[in-house]
C-alpha cells in the first residue's frame, strides 16, 4: 500500500494507506486505549474505549477498525472523546466486583489502568451488582466471572489462535457470560470444564483479573515479584518465559510463568508447560544434599566438600588405573551450551576420552552434514510466521512443539501462507493446510525418495498415489519452501529429503527436537565421533583449521563409545567409571541395572531418577531455571538463560564439572578461560586504572567493560568465560555477543565440516541409529514432567463430557 | 390477529390487493401479479438492470426499515461483477414494538415480497433471494412458504424465469426471536447459524454481505413496493408523497385510538390527522397525552407537537425519527415512568451485549427506573438516567444504543417535571405494569 499523511491531534503521520488507525498512532506514540482490540486477532469494536474524533464524521469512530486514508484528521484527546471514554468504563465499573485488594492482576490490569488515567473511578449506581460465582474450568484456569468486561479476547485467542474453540459467549445483553465447551453436569459436579489445550493464552490475554492460572491465584501480589526474563526448559521450540520469582526461605521460588516479555521468539505465544510446569522446581522429591553409596549400599548425604573430593579422587584413580576408554560421559538435552560444550572438552581433554554422548532427540548431525558447504539454508523459528509456503513431513507441533503449530496457525491466518504436510497420522495443523497427505506407515523414507523423484518407491510413500503426485506437484512449484522436518526422518532420509529441498529455489530447513537443548548437546559436541561444531574426529592437521579444537585439548583422535556403546562396554565389564549429567538414560534405553554394578557411576540430577538411584555419587543439580548461559533451540536459535530461582544446596552442573576436574587436579584456568578480559587475544582487564575511573564509578564502569566485552571473569563458575570460548572455537557460534546478552535471540547457521564419502554423512554404515524421539505431549516433559504436579494433574485431568463437536473449518484459502 | 382496517383518506398502493385472497397465485395473478417482473424483463437483458435501479431511484422509495436510506441508491452500490454470489435479503424481522405492518404484508400479499425479491435480483445480478421471518411469525411462514412453492409450481421461480434465462431462487427462514436481527447485519449472521450480532462496517453489505457476497437487504414492506413502483412508473410514485419522501407507507397505530389498525398513508400525512380522523381519534373521549411516531426508538412527541407531517425529514427537524412507521398514541391515564420503564425493559431484554455502552448503559438505565417506578426514586436519578442515556447516544457498536437511549432521553427531557412529581409521590397516569407484560397491546 502506497504511504498517506493524515493527522492527529495536530501530528502528521505518515504510514500505508489501510493501516489500523490504533495501530498507526501507536507507532507515532499516541495511545489509543481499547480492551478488546489485540494485535493479530479479528476486529471486534466493542468495548468502544478507542473512540476518537475524525473530522467532517458525525459520530465517534472506532480507532481500531479505522483505515487510514489520505488527508484524514482524527482527534484523540478532546473533551468529548475522553467523556466517551469516562463513561465507558463507569458503565463497566458498574458491574464490576472493585476487588483489586485481592486480585491477581491488581497492579497489572489493564482496568485499573484506564480508570486510573480516566478518573472514573466515582461509582452512582444505587443499584446492587449483578454477581456470580466463580467458577473452576480446569486444573490451570478458572474464571471469576463478575470481573469479567467481555472484551472477547479470550474467545479469539482460542478460537483463531489456537484453533481449539473451546470458549464461546452464552446469553445476550447483561446477561452474556464467557462459557467453556463442556456444560455443566448434574450435581455435585455442577460447573462447566474446559476440555481445551490448556496453554493458558486465555488468561495471559484477559486484560483483567477474570481468567485466573490455577497455580497461581491468590499467591503474591505482581509486585512482590522479581520478572525474569528466560528460556523455557521444556521443547525444542526454546520459547521466552518470563518468570516471576520470590524469596523463600530456601532461596526463591517460581510462582509463575508467563508471557509479558512479547519480544522472544514465541511473540504472543507460550503454552502450558511454558506457563505452569516449572513447579518441578519445587517439588518434593527435589535433591538438596549430595549422596554418597556407603558400603552397606544404602545413598548418604554428606556435604559437597565431601562428595566433591571422592569423585575426584575415584575419577583420579580409575583414570591412572584403567584409562580414559574405560570411561563413558553421557549429558543431558536441558543442559545450557556453555554446560555441554564444557562437559565435553572434560571428558576430551581431562579424562581423555571420546566416549560421550547424549540422548538424541533428533538426528542433528545428519541435518548439519546435510547442509554442509551451503548457507543460509538453516530457518529460524521467526520464519515460520513470514515464510509463504511451508512443508511439514512427520512431527505434530501442536502436541511437540506448540509454539511452532501457533505461528504456522498464524501465518495461515495472516498472511494465506500455504501449509503442506504429510504425516502418517491425521495431525490437527492439517486444518491449516492447503494439501494433507497421508503418509504410509514407516513411509517418509520413500516419500523423501519419491519427492526427489525416485518414483518406483511411490507405492511406500502413501496408498492414494493420485494425492501423492499432486502433493509434489505442489511442493515443488514453491519457490522459498520453508521444510520443516519431523524427528521421524533420520540419516540417509533426512539427507534426500534436504536434497530434494535444496533443488528447489531459496528452500530453508529446520528439524524439530524434543527438548530446549537437544539441538545445543548436538552443537556443542555431546557426541563421540564428532567435536563441537560437528568437526569430525580424526588425525590432528595443523594446517586445518577444523583441527583447531583438537589441538587446542589435546584430545583423542580416534572415535569413542556412543551412548549404547557405553552401556555394552559397561555390561563387558569395560566400563570402569560412568558420568551422566542431566540424563536418565538407564529408564530411557532400558538399561540392565546389574551391568552397572561394576562401574563408578556419578550421577548430577534434580531428582533420584532409575539412573541417579544406581549411582556411587548422586550430585543436587540445578536446573534451568536456577542459572544463566544459553540455549540453542531446535531451529538454530541462540538464546540467552537467565537465573531465575534458587534452591539451598543445588550447584548448577557447569560448577560441579569444573570443581570435579579441581578436585582431579585439573589446570581449571585452561578448562575454563577465566580472570582474563578475552578481547584480541587475551587483554588483561584493568578494572579501570587506564580509564581513571574513580571510586563510586564502579557500577558505570562495569557497564563499559561489558560492552566492550572486557569484563574480568573472576571466578571459574562463569559460563559466561566459556561462551567467549565457544564463540571462538566452534563453527557457526561467531554471533554477536552484545546482542545476545541483551536478550535477542541470534540465529545460528550450522557449519558442519562437509563430509567426503560416498553419502555425505559420517554416520552411515558403521552407526546404528542412535536417535530416539520423547514423543512427549502436551502435558508430558521427559523425566523432569514427571515432577510437575501440574503436568500430572492435567494428564489425568478428564472433563466428564466429551467435547461438543465443532465442525471442522474448511481449509483456507 | 391484526384486523384490516380502511379510511379515505388511505392511498392505496401497496394494499390494492390486501383482504382480497391474494396469498393464493392465481388470485395474485388475476391482480397483476408477476406482471411487473415480466415488465422489467421486457426491457431486455442489456438495459434491464438500468431501468429497474433509475426507476427506483426515480420514486424516491426510502427503506421502510427505520433508516429511510433510498433505496434505488442502495441497489446501484452493488459491484456489476463479482467472485462470489450476490444474494437479494428481505429482512422480516419485523420487531420493533408498536409495528406490524410487515405482519399483515405477509399474510395479505406474499408474492408481492416474492415478486419484489426477483425483480431486486434482476437488478443487481443475483441468483438467490432469501426471506427472512422473524421468529415469532412462524405461523406466518406456512403462508409464505405456500406462496414460494406455488411460484416455483408455476415456473415463476427457479430456471429461466419468464423465459428470461435468469435463474433465481428464494428460500425462507425465520429467526430464534431477537430484536437485534431486525438489523441488517446481525440478520446476515443470524442466517449464517451464527449468534446474532452485528458486523463491522464498512465494508457494507453491498459489497461484503451474506456468506461474504455483494447483497442488498430490505424491508419487507420497502421489496414489496417494488412491483408497484414498476407498474406504477418511478415518477407517478413519488408524486404520491412529499419530495424526497416518495410514495406511501404503511402506519401501525396502536395505544389509546379508536380504531386502531395498518393504514397507508402518502409520506407527509399530517400526525394529528392520522390519530384524529384516520385511527378515530382517543379512545373513550380521554386526552391525548403523548405519541410515539415510528417505534419504540423514536423519542415521544408531547401531545402539542403532533402539528407535524408524516415523513422522515419533518420528523427528525423535530427531534424524533419516522422509524418503521409504527405510532403509538398514549392518553392522559398513561404514567410516563412507567413508559419509559416498560421501553428500556424491552431494550435491556434485547440487547446482544456486543459492545459495553450498550450492554451495560440498557441495563443501568433499566435497574435505575426500576427503583424510581418503585417508588425508591430520588431527583438525582433523572440525572444519572439522563446521563448515561446521553453516553450511549452514538457511541455503540449499532444503532441499538441509540434506538435504547433516544426515547429515554425523549421521556425524561420532555416528561421531566412528570419524573420529579412521581419521585415526590404525585403520581400521573395509573401504573398497570405486570412482569410480563409486553410494550403495548398492539391492536
Amino acid at each position: 500500500m502506497a504511504d498517506v499523511t493524515i493527522t492527529v491531534d495536530g501530528k502528521k503521520i505518515t504510514a500505508p494507506a489501510g493501516s489500523l488507525l490504533i495501530e498507526v498512532c501507536k507507532s507515532a506514540g499516541i495511545e489509543i486505549p481499547a480492551f478488546c482490540y489485540y494485535p493479530g486477532l479479528s476486529l471486534q469494536a466493542a468495548c468502544r474505549m478507542c473512540v476518537v474524533r475524525q473530522e467532517k464524521v458525525p459520530k465517534l469512530q472506532t480507532a481500531c477498525t479505522t483505515q487510514i486514508a489520505e488527508g484524514q484528521v482524527f482527534f484523540t484527546d478532546t473533551p468529548e472523546v475522553v467523556q466517551a471514554r469516562k463513561a465507558t468504563l463507569q458503565l463497566l465499573l458498574g458491574n464490576h466486583p472493585l476487588d483489586c485488594p485481592v486480585c491477581d492482576a491488581g497492579g497489572e490490569c489493564e482496568l485499573q489502568d484506564m480508570t486510573f488515567k480516566y478518573g472514573a473511578a466515582d461509582s452512582f449506581y444505587a443499584e446492587p451488582k449483578n454477581h456470580r460465582e466463580e467458577q473452576k474450568w480446569s486444573p490451570v484456569v478458572y474464571f471469576d466471572r463478575p470481573r469479567c468486561i467481555l472484551c472477547y479476547r479470550c474467545v479469539r485467542v482460542c478460537g483463531e489462535g489456537m484453533d481449539v474453540h473451546a470458549l464461546a459467549v452464552e446469553n445476550r445483553g447483561s446477561s452474556s457470560i464467557i462459557v467453556p465447551n463442556v456444560p455443566a453436569q448434574l450435581p455435585p459436579d455442577s460447573l462447566p470444564h474446559l476440555d481445551c489445550e490448556q496453554c493458558g493464552m486465555c488468561i495471559d490475554i484477559c486484560p483483567v483479573g477474570a481468567l485466573t492460572s490455577g497455580t497461581y491465584r491468590y499467591k503474591t501480589r505482581p509486585w512482590e515479584m522479581n520478572h525474569v526474563a528466560t528460556i523455557c526448559t521444556h521443547c525444542g521450540d526454546g520459547c521466552k518465559t518470563t518468570l516471576g520469582v520470590r524469596s523463600t526461605t530456601d532461596g526463591s521460588q517460581i510462582v509463575r510463568g508467563d508471557n509479558r516479555d512479547k519480544s522472544g521468539i514465541n511473540g504472543d505465544f507460550l503454552c502450558n508447560k511454558g506457563r505452569y510446569a516449572f513447579d518441578f522446581a519445587n517439588s518434593r522429591e527435589r535433591l538438596t544434599q549430595p549422596l554418597v553409596r556407603q558400603p552397606g549400599g544404602e545413598l548418604k548425604a554428606v556435604s559437597w566438600e565431601e562428595a566433591l573430593t571422592y569423585v575426584g579422587r575415584k575419577f583420579t584413580e580409575l583414570l591412572d588405573t584403567h584409562g580414559g576408554r574405560s570411561f563413558g560421559v553421557i549429558g543431558g538435552n536441558r543442559l545450557t551450551n556453555e554446560e555441554a560444550y564444557l562437559l565435553q572438552k572434560f571428558a576430551r581433554s581431562v579424562l581423555h576420552t571420546n566416549n560421550i554422548d547424549h540422548h538424541r532427540t533428533a538426528d542433528y548431525v545428519a541435518f548439519a552434514q546435510s547442509l554442509a558447504g551451503t548457507t543460509g539454508r538453516a530457518a529460524s523459528l521467526r520464519e515460520t510466521l513470514t515464510a509463504k509456503a511451508v512443508l511439514l513431513v512427520g512431527g505434530d507441533p501442536t502436541n511437540q512443539n506448540p509454539a511452532t503449530a501457533w505461528n504456522l496457525r498464524t501465518n495461515v491466518r495472516h498472511n494465506g501462507a500455504k501449509l503442506y504436510i504429510a504425516n502418517t497420522a491425521e495431525i490437527k495443523l492439517r486444518r491449516q493446510t492447503r494439501a494433507f497427505l497421508q503418509v504410509a506407515e514407516h513411509g517418509y523414507g520413500a516419500l523423501a525418495a519419491y519427492l526427489a523423484g525416485d518414483d518406483s518407491l511411490a507405492y511406500a510413500a502413501a496408498a492414494d498415489n493420485a494425492a501423492l503426485a499432486g502433493f509434489r506437484d505442489a511442493v515443488r512449484s514453491e519457490e522459498s519452501l520453508l521444510v520443516l522436518i519431523g524427528n521421524e526422518l533420520r540419516g540417509v532420509e533426512l539427507k534426500r529429503l534436504i536434497d530434494f529441498g535444496l533443488a528447489l529455489p531459496g528452500a530453508k530447513f529446520a528439524l524439530l527436537a524434543d527438548y530446549v537443548n537437544s539441538r545445543g548437546a548436538a552443537d556443542m559436541g555431546l557426541l563421540p565421533d564428532l567435536l563441537p561444531g560437528y568437526t569430525p574426529i580424526g588425525p590432528i592437521d595443523t594446517s586445518d583449521p577444523s583441527s583447531r579444537i583438537a589441538l587446542e585439548y589435546r584430545s583423542p583422535t580416534t572415535p569413542g563409545l556412543d551412548l549404547l556403546e557405553i552401556f555394552e562396554a559397561a555390561e563387558a565389564g569395560n566400563l570402569s567409571a560412568l558420568y551422566v549429567v542431566g540424563a536418565d538414560p538407564v529408564a530411557r534405553f532400558d538399561v540392565d541395572p546389574a551391568s552397572l554394578t561394576g562401574t563408578f557411576v556419578v550421577v548430577q540430577e534434580m531428582f533420584l531418577t532409575e539412573t541417579a538411584a544406581l549411582a556411587d555419587v548422586v550430585l543436587p543439580a540445578a536446573n534451568l531455571y536456577e542459572k544463566s548461559g544459553s540455549v540453542t533451540n531446535s531451529y538454530g536459535d541462540l538464546q540467552q538463560v537467565r537465573k531465575a530461582a534458587d534452591r539451598a544446596g543445588v550447584r548448577s552442573d557447569f560448577e560441579m564439572i569444573v570443581r570435579i576436574a579441581g578436585k582431579m587436579g585439573a589446570d581449571i584456568h585452561k578448562l575454563v578461560p577465566f580472570g582474563v578480559g578475552v578481547r584480541a587475544g587475551g587483554t588483561q582487564a584493568d578494572m579501570g586504572q587506564t580509564r581513571g575511573a574513580q571510586s563510586g564509578e564502579a557500577d558505570r564502569h562495569a557497564v563499559w567493560l561489558t560492552a566492550n566485552n572486557l569484563e574480568p571473569r573472576l571466578n571459574p563458575f562463569d559460563p559466561s568465560a566459556i561462551l567467549d570460548e565457544i564463540q571462538r572455537l566452534v563453527p557457526g557460534y561467531d554471533i554477536l555477543r552484545l546482542q545476545l546478552l541483551s536478550g535477542i535471540d541470534q540465529h545460528l547457521q550450522p557449519a558442519a565440516t562437509p563430509i567426503r564419502n560416498e553419502a555425505g554423512l559420517m554416520q552411515i554404515g558403521n552407526r546404528r541409529d542412535l536417535v530416539l524421539p520423547a514423543n512427549d505431549t502436551l502435558f508430558t516433559s521427559g523425566t523432569l514432567g514427571s515432577y510437575s504436579a501440574v503436568l500430572n494433574e492435567l494428564q489425568h485431568y478428564q472433563p466428564r463430557q466429551a467435547l461438543i463437536h465443532i465442525d471442522e473449518p474448511a481449509a483456507s484459502g | 390477529m391484526p384486523r384490516l382496517v380502511s379510511h379515505p383518506d388511505e392511498v392505496i398502493v401497496l394494499k390494492r390487493r390486501f383482504g382480497q385472497g391474494a396469498a393464493k397465485i392465481d388470485r395474485y395473478i388475476e391482480l397483476d401479479g408477476y406482471a411487473a417482473v415480466q415488465k422489467a424483463i421486457a426491457q431486455g437483458a442489456e438495459s434491464m438492470p438500468g431501468w429497474i435501479i433509475d426507476t427506483m431511484k426515480a420514486s424516491g422509495l426510502r427503506g421502510r426499515g427505520g433508516a429511510g436510506f433510498p433505496t434505488g441508491m442502495k441497489w446501484s452500490f452493488v459491484p456489476k461483477t463479482s467472485a462470489k454470489p450476490k444474494y437479494v435479503l428481505v429482512n422480516g424481522d419485523e420487531s420493533e414494538p408498536g409495528t406490524c405492518k410487515d405482519h399483515v404484508l405477509f399474510r395479505e400479499d406474499p408474492h408481492a415480497i416474492i415478486e419484489g425479491a426477483m425483480i431486486a435480483g434482476l437488478a443487481i445480478g443475483a441468483k438467490t433471494g432469501f426471506i427472512y421471518l422473524r421468529g415469532e411469525y412462524r405461523y406466518l411462514l406456512n403462508i409464505m412458504e405456500r406462496a414460494v412453492a406455488d411460484a416455483y409450481a408455476h415456473g415463476f421461480l427457479g430456471r429461466n424465469i419468464f423465459g428470461s434465462g435468469l435463474d433465481f431462487d428464494i428460500i425462507t427462514q425465520t429467526g430464534a426471536g431477537a430484536y437485534e436481527v431486525g438489523e441488517e447485519s446481525a440478520l446476515m449472521e443470524s442466517l449464517e447459524g451464527k449468534r446474532g450480532v452485528p458486523r463491522i462496517r464498512p465494508p457494507f453489505p453491498a459489497v461484503v454481505g451474506l456468506y461474504g457476497g455483494p447483497t442488498i437487504i430490505n424491508n419487507a414492506e420497502t421489496i414489496a413496493n417494488v412491483p408497484h413502483i414498476l407498474l406504477l412508473g418511478g415518477e407517478a410514485y413519488a408524486r404520491l408523497g412529499t419530495e424526497r419522501n416518495g410514495g406511501t407507507r404503511l402506519f401501525s397505530i396502536s395505544g389509546h385510538v379508536a380504531r386502531p389498525g395498518v393504514y397507508e398513508l402518502p409520506m407527509g400525512y399530517p400526525l394529528r390527522k392520522a390519530i384524529y380522523e384516520v385511527a378515530g381519534g382517543i379512545k373513550d373521549g380521554k386526552q391525548l397525552k403523548a405519541v410515539v411516531p415510528g417505534g419504540a426508538s423514536c423519542p415521544v412527541l408531547r401531545a402539542d407537537e403532533i402539528d407535524i407531517g408524516l415523513d422522515f425529514d419533518q420528523l427528525a427537524k423535530a427531534g424524533s425519527m419516522l422509524g418503521s412507521g409504527g405510532i403509538v398514541v398514549l392518553d392522559e391515564t398513561v404514567s410516563i415512568v412507567e413508559f419509559a420503564l416498560r421501553t428500556i425493559k424491552f431494550y435491556q431484554h434485547e440487547s446482544c451485549g456486543w459492545c459495553i455502552p450498550c450492554r451495560e448503559g440498557t441495563d443501568w438505565i433499566k435497574k435505575t427506573l426500576t427503583r424510581v417506578y418503585e417508588g425508591g426514586g430520588a431527583k438525582k436519578d433523572i440525572d444519572t438516567v439522563q446521563y448515561i442515556a446521553e453516553n450511549m447516544m452514538g457511541r455503540t457498536f449499532c444503532p441499538f444504543g441509540d434506538a435504547a437511549a433516544m426515547p429515554t432521553l425523549g421521556f425524561v427531557k420532555k416528561f421531566r417535571k412528570e419524573f420529579e412529581e412521581y419521585i415526590e409521590g404525585k403520581r400521573a397516569g395509573t401504573p398497570t405494569m405486570k412482569e410480563e407484560n409486553a410494550l403495548v397491546e398492539i391492536l
